[in-house]
């Protein structure tokens, strides 16, 4: 049952993603009839590969629609204000040479993979900290941080508001 | 219209730029990911941007594919771009490079 | 006309980054390094083909884009790994 699910699940991702990709080719709504069907059939081969892989480790609470629409937001508002400011602060970097680097560790208590997940790459999107390595199972995160202000940081010392928006994201 | 999309561009070439010039003058590998992977990642997203809202404002069929299939890469580019600068430097550290003038290294006590 | 113009002349200047970028590739003192440079080029290989699929009006560069994007991707998790000193 779980798996057909997951089968299920996976292949109507793969089929919107096809269908994105062949829009406006033909005339039963945006679609051509061949496009369909092969679309149909890729989408559950997809479905049979990836279903086993994608949904371990609590991936289902992110059919919950409230999620992804809290992580749009996020992806527009926050993230992307963040990743703006950290980008000029990188650029008086590069032109000015002062670096001041390190590798810190920090717990932002994460439970989940997918809230880990999240956060890890919300960190190295934004210049001036990279995750390194994660903890599997304490959950720390070791970050190289490109101008070290203090050597026993807080994870708000970091990145700022992420930890919670992972948290509210997924988990 | 016009003038948005000559914004846009302008400051994707500036950080993509950014991001060359970084990738020669930092001093080890780690700040080279920092400048070079997430500069570029910067730079790409007002690119592509541009094109988007060009593929969008020529509407029809073809601006209209166009734009959506700039919308995917870019989609594609995001997802893919930091877990690769992430491998790179987990395979890096793990694969003994040191980072450049330290002054703190708590990955190195954990071993 | 004149914007098809403006993607064009932007797609020359990420050109000329890349030149930068392979700069670092040739000298880059450890694999690492050659690496870093490596994606470096590849993200600004597929903005530029974006770049290009909007100036010449050819959608299909920007599915080669996409494809590029993936196996790049893929090229590079494998080089991660070989730098770990996997690959056993």
């Amino acid at each position: 049952m779980r798996k057909v699910a997951a089968w299920i699940v996976t292949a109507a991702f793969a089929l919107v993603v096809y269908l994105l990709l062949v829009l406006w080719s033909g005339s039963i709504g945006l679609w051509s009839s061949s496009e369909l069907i092969a679309g149909g059939v890729l989408s559950a081969l997809v479905g049979l590969v990836a279903g086993r892989l994608l949904w371990e480790r609590g991936g289902w609470r992110m059919l919950q629609p409230h999620r992804w629409l809290l992580f749009l937001f996020y992806l527009i508002g926050p993230f992307f204000l963040a990743m703006a400011r950290a980008n000029l602060d990188v650029a008086y970097r590069v032109i000015t040479g002062r670096v001041r680097p390190g590798i810190v560790r920090f717990n932002p208590g994460l439970r989940t993979d997918l809230a880990r997940t999240v956060l890890a790459n919300s960190i190295t999107l934004t210049p001036g900290t990279l995750t390194v390595d994660v903890d599997d199972e304490s959950g720390e995160f070791y970050v190289h941080w490109i101008n070290v202000k203090r050597e026993e940081p807080r994870p708000e010392d970091v990145c700022g508001p992420f930890p919670t928006w992972a948290r509210r994201i997924a988990e | 219209m016009n003038v948005l999309i000559y914004v846009f561009l302008a400051i994707g070439a500036v950080f993509n730029g950014l991001g060359a010039i970084a990738l020669i003058r930092f001093p080890d590998v780690y700040t080279r990911i920092h400048g070079a992977t997430k500069c570029t990642t910067f730079g790409s997203i007002f690119s592509i941007l541009a094109v988007v809202i060009y593929g969008f404002a020529r509407g029809g069929g073809q601006g209209g594919t166009l734009a959506v299939h700039a919308l995917i890469a870019l989609l594609f580019l995001l997802l893919t771009n930091p877990t690769g600068s992430h491998a790179l430097a987990r395979g890096a550290y793990r694969g003994g490079i040191k980072p450049f003038r330290a002054v703190v290294d708590r990955l190195e006590e954990k071993r | 006309m004149i914007a098809e113009l403006s993607f064009g002349v932007a797609a020359a200047v990420l050109l000329a980054f890349m030149c930068v970028s392979m700069l670092r590739l040739a000298i880059g003192p450890t694999a690492a390094d050659r690496a870093v440079a490596l994606d470096t080029i590849n993200t600004l290989v597929v903005t530029t083909m974006v770049l290009l699929g909007a100036a010449f009006g050819q959608v299909i560069y920007v599915d080669v884009a996409i494809v590029y994007a993936l196996l790049s991707f893929v090229g590079t998790l494998y080089i991660a790994r070989y730098l770990e000193g996997g690959l056993k």
